[in-house]
């Protein structure tokens, strides 16, 4: 099978899990902000996924697609070492064009991958989990305002926001150019709408997450 | 009055393939800034022949740049520091007096190093035995005007042909990959009426040898590109996605 033995077939695969994530975080994204705007439509819309099938779907593709991301990247990273051969060069340089994003995406997904973590600590675990066990959630609202009353928590937060912007300021575009959507006058195009996409999917979950640290202080 | 300089190199020399390499530090003294870095490098063999010592082993022919033999990763970059030159296109005046430069071989899997900076480079050659060709059937040569070819197609084909096969996009690349120069050679022809016949069977072949070869997986880093001497544009490698998809697709 192609996806599997071909080098532009694991990276087909790479970009289209990494493509589907990004269309969550904005889902996501969105519904975040409406607890900003309507404390209660936020209540609302985690009662209405819960632990229903339709969220319950969700989720376990959602842990699938993440999986698969993961397990390919470090499958592509050793093989990628290997091709670079035994020996180093002694020295690097960096070119200009080259976003320094685009070499460190194993390290920025290390800091994602332990921002989920905590992140599925933090919210995952004391609501859908707790659903699934059949015992009452806790409010998610009351969670958000918890949370995000504590700075070393915004902390956490903000150094995850940064690592996942630099991670789609060069996954959205390179995953467009993977599947071969791109040219010479869409190059820059498709690089400052990743930049905007990223910026913007950001923006939103800082925004939360800074407006209920603020809001606990006064 | 021509401007000298003088100056330190780190050479890697390596006596096989098997053996174990190091780098070794000459002084130079006196070198015009107007020499070309591969003279320079002449100068030194003729200086380690008049010691009766071994002179370093590198890759070269045409020292015009069109060849594509030369290929030294200079200071942590493929062909020097300048950009869009080959190594033999690269002169000492890009370099201060008294300053350390570092020369190394390609260092990649698939190619190993055959002496000092000399390293075997035949696993391009065997890309493109794998399909970076038209087969044509000869017969009665139709009219060049027949078949018309929008200029942008031409302009485009031709600037991907302008690939001189040299190894600088793998050896530049943190993962190894060859896609520029497969990317390149799969474009050049796939632009054109000739080459779009055998678009599909040439774009599998020739990935599935750069795979086989051991070459990296392309990450999109774009420092291939960067580095290239001959400025051949990363847009190609979507190219060459498109049609592997396409033709996997159309299986």
């Amino acid at each position: 099978m192609w996806l599997f033995n071909s080098s532009v077939g694991r990276k087909v695969v790479m970009c289209v899990t990494g493509a589907s994530l990004v269309l969550f975080l904005l889902f996501h994204a969105s519904m975040n902000l409406v607890a900003i705007i309507s404390p209660e439509g936020y209540d609302m819309i985690c009662e209405f996924l819960g632990a229903n099938w339709y969220a319950l779907v969700g989720t376990v593709g959602l842990a699938g697609l993440a999986v698969i991301h993961i397990l390919y990247a470090f499958i592509l990273s050793v093989q990628n070492y290997r091709a670079r051969g035994n020996a180093r060069y002694e020295v690097t340089d960096r070119q200009e064009s080259v976003e320094w994003a685009s070499k460190n995406m194993l390290v920025l997904g290390f800091i994602i991958l332990g921002g989920i973590c905590v992140h599925l600590i933090h919210f995952w675990a004391k609501m859908q989990l707790v659903e699934i066990l059949g015992a009452i959630p806790e409010n998610g609202m009351e969670l958000i305002r918890y949370t995000f009353s504590q700075w070393y928590n915004l902390a956490i937060y903000l150094v995850w926001f940064a690592a996942i912007w630099f991670h789609l300021t060069h996954g959205i575009w390179s995953s467009m150019h993977t599947l071969g959507w791109n040219n010479n006058i869409w190059m820059p195009r498709i690089k400052c709408i990743s930049n905007i996409f990223a910026t913007l999917i950001v923006l939103m979950f800082a925004s939360v997450a800074i407006y209920y640290f603020v809001i606990s202080l006064i | 009055m021509e401007k000298t300089i003088n100056i330190t190199l780190k050479v890697w020399r390596q006596a096989g393939p098997k053996a174990k390499g190091g780098f070794e530090t000459y002084k130079l003294d006196n070198i015009s800034t107007d020499s070309s870095f591969l003279e320079m490098l002449d100068v030194l063999n003729e200086k380690l022949i008049n010691e009766r010592k071994e002179p370093v082993v590198f890759d070269h022919d045409c020292r015009e740049g069109i060849c594509g033999m030369c290929s030294l990763y200079i200071n942590g970059h493929p062909h020097g520091p300048d950009s869009a030159i080959t190594t033999c296109q690269l002169h000492m005046r890009k370099f201060k007096d008294g300053e350390t430069i570092t020369v190394e071989p390609w260092r990649s899997n698939a190619f190993p190093v055959i002496k000092d900076l000399m390293v075997d480079r035949r696993a391009y050659d065997k890309i493109i035995q794998a399909g970076g060709f038209v087969s044509v059937n000869t017969g009665g040569v139709p009219d060049a005007n027949a078949i018309p070819i929008p200029k942008k197609d031409a302009d485009e084909a031709m600037d991907a042909a302008s690939c001189i096969g040299c190894g600088a996009c793998a050896a530049a690349c943190k993962n190894g990959s060859a896609m520029l120069f497969v990317a390149a050679k799969v474009s050049q022809l796939a632009l054109l009426p000739q080459g779009k016949v055998e678009a599909a069977r040439r774009a599998k072949a020739m990935v599935a040898k750069m795979d086989e070869l051991g070459f990296g997986n392309c990450t999109n880093t774009g420092a291939c590109a960067a580095e290239c001497p001959k400025s051949v544009s990363l847009s190609n490698i979507a190219r060459l996605n498109r049609e592997f998809i396409c033709a996997k697709f159309k299986d």
